[in-house]
């Protein structure tokens, strides 16, 4: 296992830039998750680390040597594709056997039985390996896909959305035994999604990509109760963070629109406008709370509620434990856990802690 | 009431010739499109197929003016019997190999490369279409052209400027020596030249199917491009290819237009494929129907075979 570093990776497409001046660390051992939306350059950023496309600008090293010429082969890492790139024609077992048997490599016989039956345990596809790859369900494809790269010793995994095209039951499962792999091995992995709860459950560290651009690196801690931008507020958590308007006066803050004032901070210095960040489980139903509105919807998850209540013009969203007793147009007192606030100026960048 | 009533009547007068009419053109429809494919299909195909198998067991002759006569099988046992019939088998067995064969590896390899992406590779693409899109009579006239010893452009572009010690292809001889088969294999030359772009386009279809990550794992996975080429490529090509080569086999064994534009048949019966033969036997001096007849159920019999056996590895390919 490797460390892999990236180094102001620009990468352009024609006109379109895909990567801009990209630079992170995935450390020896780590689980990092690389998140963002569609078309953030989360794939391009893996595929110049596989070496498939090559960068225009910056480079790639591992632990600390620069790999910029080295061909696929060469840098010797597991690749997970999203769509189940298994080799048609051939059986599980010669699929997990392929990368063992390549000339490059030269296992042994005996050698390589062992690793696949051994792959083949820990994704629980023992019973598949004479079976063909064309008649396995998408789940099982992509336990092969994931068992090619596991039966030998990568510098790194990478893996492109390999849960991105099962069901959610299967996902789940998937997510639990990849994350428990990757604990138990301790491999160096670099996993991409846009999935928040995938980046949040199983990261060691988490970057957000947007437009082709690192915004945040950090823990799931840091980028949940920390986000850099209101794009990364956004981008995790759901429901989706309350973010509103706000004016200062009189060190009071107005959400603009609604009825709703907090005190201004104290401990740093706030523009004139600003945007404020609301988790929906801050905004919390009290009997005795200081602000009210009028409950529009209600959304019953069982284990909790998701209350859609409206003050003034703006909707706001909270998230309570259990199942709620609140009907609509019920009036609703609540509090918001002030300590809990999230500023960004008008750009979208955090002010403060 | 009355107007009530009334209105009632008209409406259901209105709709019952409706429904009536719906009711009709549904099996009118039905009728108009099968029964004249049918009555073609029967005229043409059919009654061709059952009145030839009949006349197969007859010494009928077209321009006898005679009834056929029942002679049982002894047409089709004069055919097995005679050895030069087993000769042109053979001829036209040979003709197929090479022709097939030529044109699969050549059809392969041209597919291999017109996928990579070039200037002007669209135009390439076509161009290398062209001959299959000819007419197979006049493909032969103008090969004859070429052929020619003394101005054509065979000859020429190969560097013999002297028709004398040049080969003269469709005649099977070089320098006035008879070389064996020389006239053969200028007419399988022809051949492939006209059909490797069917293998080709057949090919191509197939290597443009597979997707780009089946090679990018496998230059993950350390394989040499050998071993892609063989584990990946070939494989996925596998049941496309089959079916040209199934076309091209059983095309191979009905040549006739391309043989009759250049040779007819000779030089001797050097170039005298089955079909021709058949055509030779049919059409030409005695008019022997009957045996002709029984000559062609041989070869759709040979033909069957041969496409069966394509068909069973197909499938198969397909189950893996």
């Amino acid at each position: 296992m490797s460390s892999v570093e990236l180094q102001h990776i620009t990468k352009k497409f024609r006109t379109v830039t895909a990567l801009n001046d990209v630079s992170f660390t995935v450390k020896n051992r780590e689980f990092f998750v690389l998140l963002g939306p569609t078309g953030a350059g989360k794939t391009t950023t893996l595929r110049i680390i596989a070496a498939l496309l090559h960068q225009d600008s910056g480079s790639v090293l591992f632990d600390g040597e620069s790999v910029d010429d080295w061909t696929p082969a060469d840098r010797d890492v597991a690749f997970v594709f999203q769509q189940y790139s298994l080799y048609p024609t051939m059986t599980v077992y010669d699929n997990l056997a392929f990368p063992l048997r390549s000339p490059m490599r030269k296992t042994p016989g005996p050698e390589i039985k062992e690793k696949v039956q051994r792959a083949a345990e820990i994704l629980h596809i023992g019973h598949l390996l004479d079976r063909k790859t064309a008649n396995l369900s998408g789940g099982e494809m992509q336990r092969v896909a994931i068992g090619r790269a596991i039966v030998r010793e990568p510098r790194i995994f990478l893996m492109d959305e390999p849960l991105s095209n099962l069901d959610a039951k299967l996902r789940e499962s998937l997510r639990v035994e990849l994350q428990h792999m990757q604990k138990t091995q301790g491999n160096t992995t670099l996993f991409v999604t846009h999935d928040q709860i995938e980046a949040l459950t199983m990261a060691d560290r988490i970057g957000v990509l947007n437009e082709g651009r690192i915004v945040q690196v950090g823990t799931p801690n840091d980028i949940y109760d920390r986000p850099a931008t209101t794009f990364v507020a956004q981008l995790v958590g759901s429901p989706r963070i309350n973010l509103f308007d706000a004016r200062v006066e009189d060190s009071q803050l107005w959400l603009v629109g609604s009825k709703i004032s907090v005190p201004c901070p104290t401990d740093r210095t706030m523009p004139a406008t600003v945007q404020v960040g609301i988790r929906p489980e801050d905004i919390q139903p009290d009997p005795k709370g200081k602000f009210s509105g009028e409950v529009i919807l209600t959304e019953p998850l069982g284990v909790e509620t998701i209350l859609h209540i409206r003050s003034g013009e703006q909707v706001l969203t909270s998230l309570i434990p259990g199942i709620s007793s609140m009907r609509l147009h019920d009036t609703v007192h609540f509090n918001i856990l002030r300590d809990r606030l999230h500023y960004f100026d008008d750009s979208g960048k955090r002010i403060g802690q | 009431m009355t107007v009530s009533t009334q209105a009632q009547i008209q409406a259901a007068g209105q709709a019952q010739p409706q429904r009536k009419r719906r009711e009709l053109s549904d099996r009118a429809i039905v009728n108009l499109f099968i029964w004249p494919t049918l009555i073609l299909l029967i005229a043409w195909n059919f009654f061709p197929l059952i009145y030839s198998l009949f006349l197969s067991f007859t010494d009928y002759s077209a321009i006898a003016n005679k009834p056929p006569q029942w002679v049982g099988f002894k047409n089709y046992a004069d055919i097995l019997t005679d050895t030069q019939m087993w000769k042109y088998f053979a001829t036209t067995g040979r003709y197929a190999l090479v022709t097939v064969g030529m044109q699969t590896i050549l059809g392969f390899s041209l597919a291999v490369l017109v996928r990579e992406k070039f200037r002007g590779s669209g135009l390439v693409t076509t161009l290398i279409l062209i001959p299959m899109m000819l007419s197979p009579v006049v493909v032969g006239l103008f090969w004859k052209l070429m052929y020619n010893p003394s101005f054509g452009y065979f000859n020429f572009l190969l560097g013999f400027g002297n028709p004398v010690n040049a080969p003269d292809m469709l005649a099977g001889r070089f320098a006035n020596v008879p070389v064996p088969n020389l006239a053969l294999w200028a007419v399988a030359l022809v051949d492939i030249w006209m059909w490797t772009p069917f293998v080709m386009l057949l090919v191509l279809s197939g290597l443009k199917a597979i997707p780009d990550y089946l090679y990018e794992a496998a230059a993950i996975d350390r394989a040499s491009s050998w071993f892609q080429f063989w584990r990946i490529t070939v494989p996925s090509v596998m049941p496309l290819l089959m079916i040209a080569i199934l076309f091209r086999t059983i095309e191979a064994f009905k040549s006739f237009d391309l043989v009759m534009g250049m040779t007819g048949g000779g030089p001797g019966d050097q170039t005298e494929l089955i079909a021709v033969n058949l055509y030779r036997q049919a059409f030409l001096g005695q008019w022997r129907t009957g045996r002709a007849s029984a000559l062609a159920y041989l070869i759709l019999i040979i033909i069957i075979a041969i496409s069966n056996l394509y068909i069973r590895y197909i499938n198969k390919a397909n189950e893996d």
